[in-house]
């Protein structure tokens, strides 16, 4: 009997399981997660399910029959991994061995050192447990203030000022959502956002939080202070990779793997480890030479799936060289639901030259389709509205897929 | 028992990403809102339903048989 490890209990983890089941692999897998949930649907914390009453019922994954025998450690975490002697250590002390080790432990919510912050209550949103803390404070005339103005900071100031908060949205970024959507999308994302009541206070960072009576005084580094009922970290992420330490890998920016999601030591790939989700930093040639970690909502299936297949012919013993040999490409894609607005992208338009960054449908002001070039390829697409429209533009991106017009 | 695909059509926001998956039984008409072609698609179409219940942002499609 041998048994597949996997640390981190979200959607990669149980794609990863799905996928060693449907490779044929049938003996033990092990899921071992920090939160006290299954695997559920991050995105809408931030929209729908902070509008609403956030519960698991509602964003829980479907447990297909394949993994119903599927073992699932929840609330216990993994602190440490040995590579080499095959083994994983517990919080609470236990070792497990593996034959099969998955790394799907992905982020945590990043958290700013603020002077006076230690002493105030911040929340994040990253898990089910994040918003129903959150959700209760979203009344009437509450002051929120969120810190970032990203996709997560932006979807939640949507949501709140929604519920009749009354929302500033603080950032360092002159623009919100400017990475990766450039200046003139973000530009006019932020006049939509300013129509509907959202105050925006960019290019200002936070020097100090102190406690004003039941509210918090947030002093900016202009000189000016916001002040808040409710505070909201949306900042971006810290991978959560440290208890790989000490195997010899690359965890400048997640895990960095071959096209096979294994780890490299030296370059070389580690047998019998995968790293999946938001982790991952793999090799996309369809985007260029580099190796990227990617957060969107895509990967964790495409690299579960991947995983899965790449362990379970390690494990099974049969078409392991080809599986490892075959491509892997995945198109990263995103979306974002902003008052009435759904943003929707495929591809990386990070990766586009300062000035190709072209309307391809549409009008800006309106609904439309933005392109995203480096040199004559399209990188990436970003529709404001026009779903099916960007939908045809999926297959598009990449490398020499399309030529610039 | 026969493969029957059911879209929770109060919980589907048109996403579209089921049409990728298994464009032979949803399509996002000219308004952009998702039909289903063929609620009982063929044995043979699985596995491409079921990828297409897995890639729903918002998890609006079961599989039943």
């Amino acid at each position: 009997m041998s048994r597949v490890l996997i640390a981190g209990a979200g959607m990669a983890a149980l794609r990863t399981a799905e996928a060693l089941r449907a490779y044929g692999y049938s003996d033990e897998i092990v899921v071992v997660g920090d939160e006290k949930y299954p695997p559920y649907n991050r995105p809408p914390l931030s929209k729908e399910a902070l509008a609403g009453e956030p519960t698991l019922e509602q964003l829980a994954f479907r447990q297909k029959a394949s993994t119903e025998d599927v073992v699932w450690r929840l609330g216990e975490s993994v602190v440490s991994a040995d590579l080499a002697g095959r083994t994983v250590a517990l919080a609470s002390g236990e070792v497990l061995e593996w034959d099969a080790l998955v790394a799907a432990t992905g982020v945590r919510a990043r958290i700013l050192p603020i002077p006076g912050g230690d002493s105030v209550r911040r929340h994040v949103v990253r898990t089910l447990d994040d918003a129903l803390e959150l959700r209760p404070l979203l009344t009437p005339g509450a002051r929120v203030v969120i810190l970032g103005a990203g996709f997560i900071g932006c979807e939640v100031a949507a949501t709140a000022v929604q519920l009749g908060c009354v929302v500033t949205c603080v950032a360092l970024d002159p623009l919100p959502m400017i990475r990766p959507l450039g200046p003139e999308v973000s530009a006019e994302l932020l006049r939509r956002h300013e129509e509907r009541g959202i105050t925006f206070r960019l290019g200002v960072s936070v020097s100090v939080m102190a406690k004003n009576g039941t509210s918090v005084d947030l002093q900016l580094n202009d000189g000016s202070t916001v002040t808040a009922d409710v505070i909201v970290e949306a900042v971006g992420s810290v991978c959560a990779v440290g208890w790989l330490d000490g195997n010899g890998l690359d965890l400048s920016d997640g895990v960095l793997v071959d096209s096979a999601l294994r780890p490299l030591v030296d370059g070389s790939p580690v047998d019998r480890v995968a790293v999946v989700g938001d982790v991952a930093r793999f090799p996309n040639p369809r985007f260029g030479a580099d190796s990227w970690r990617v957060e969107h909502w895509s990967l964790p299936t495409d690299t579960g799936r991947r995983a899965g297949a790449v362990l379970g012919a390690r494990l099974v013993g049969e078409g392991y060289a080809e599986v490892v040999a075959s491509p892997f490409e995945p198109i990263p894609s995103f979306w974002s639901d902003q008052f009435d607005v759904r943003l929707k992208s495929y591809g990386m338009p990070g990766l586009a030259d300062p000035d190709g960054i072209r309307v391809l449908e549409g009008a800006i002001a309106d609904e439309c389709i933005i392109g995203y070039y480096r040199g004559t390829d399209l990188m990436g697409v970003v529709g404001i509205g026009m779903v099916r429209a960007v939908n045809s533009y999926r297959d598009k991106v990449g490398l020499g897929k399309v030529e610039s017009s | 028992m026969a493969l029957k695909v059911v879209v929770d059509m109060n919980v589907c926001q048109d996403h579209g990403q089921c049409v990728f998956a298994a464009p032979q039984v949803f399509q996002l008409n000219d308004d952009g809102r998702l039909v289903v072609l063929i609620e009982e698609p063929d044995e043979s179409l699985r596995a491409a339903v079921e990828d297409a219940a897995d890639v729903c942002p918002v998890q609006a499609i079961s599989i039943k048989g």
